[in-house]
């Protein structure tokens, strides 16, 4: 029950801010309003027992990515932005496509029990230790993709530094 | 214990809620803020999943999507330093070079 509840807000807190991230004008606000939309989503993993992937969410996200947003928001100029219209031009278009979207995606999920024809649930128990299951994924079955996932950091950080750099001499 | 299709409407919602950004707004900084929202919508499913499956492969995925998340808010921040130095803007609608 307590566990439910905790879920709603949640959830709501999660929505309610995801939608002010997309709808202020001031573009800080907004990096503020997604910050609160990272916190609730790292609340419901840590609702879903995984605690390794929530502090990955507060450290990385929230403490590593939003600092960035935060400082390129400051260093591009927002006064001029403040003036001109929130909105693209075919913004009516956008909404009723998304809007279709979300009542394909509903109707599949709720009409078909879960549309997506889960088998039934396996009786084996979680892992006790989160973060000693997630570690032991990571270095064992998931070597080779870590690897990658490591070669695909560095290339991103030379193609950022590349990128803002101010000339190529 | 929360069903599954719960987490499952949360990250449909949130990923609504994403494309809209994407698709509506004229600041390049608020659609790659809503791109992190649809990444967030995806982590949600992969983690509900794989708590359905008790199985911890979900979670390394989601570890994945966020390696992922932090190498595209570089690179695309990166862009938008030189996009604005260049072109003194950050509004989409204005940036049109490659348009004919």
């Amino acid at each position: 029950m307590i566990e439910l509840a905790t879920f709603i807000t949640l959830s709501t807190v999660t929505l309610v801010s995801a939608i002010l991230v997309i709808t202020r004008r001031n573009a800080v606000h907004s990096v503020i309003w997604l910050i609160v939309t990272l916190f609730a989503v790292g609340g419901i993993y840590l609702l879903q027992h995984a605690e390794f992937l929530f502090a990955v969410q507060i450290i990385l996200y929230v403490g590593g990515i939003m600092v960035l947003f935060l400082f390129v928001v400051m260093l591009v100029d927002i006064d001029v932005a403040l003036k001109q219209a929130r909105f693209a031009r075919q913004w009516q278009a956008g909404l009723l496509t998304t809007i279709l979207l979300l009542g394909l995606l509903g109707y599949a999920l709720y009409n078909h029990g879960l549309g997506l024809n889960l088998p039934a649930r396996p009786m084996a128990s979680a892992p006790a230790q989160n973060t000693q299951a997630v570690g032991m994924a990571l270095y064992q079955s998931y070597l080779l993709p870590v690897e990658i996932a490591s070669m695909l950091l560095l290339v991103a950080m030379v193609g950022a530094v590349i990128m803002a750099k101010r000339k190529m001499e | 214990m929360i069903p599954t299709e719960y987490y499952l409407f949360l990250g449909s919602g949130l990923f609504a809620i994403g494309v809209v950004g994407v698709l509506t707004r004229r600041n390049v900084l608020i659609i790659l803020m809503s791109i992190e929202l649809i990444l967030n919508a995806v982590n949600i499913n992969l983690m509900a999943l794989s708590q359905y499956f008790k199985s911890v492969d979900g979670q390394v995925f989601a570890i994945f999507v966020i390696t992922d998340a932090a190498a595209e808010a570089a690179v695309g921040l990166g862009l938008i330093i030189a996009l604005f130095r260049n072109k003194e803007t950050v509004n989409a609608d204005e940036i049109d070079l490659l348009k004919w």
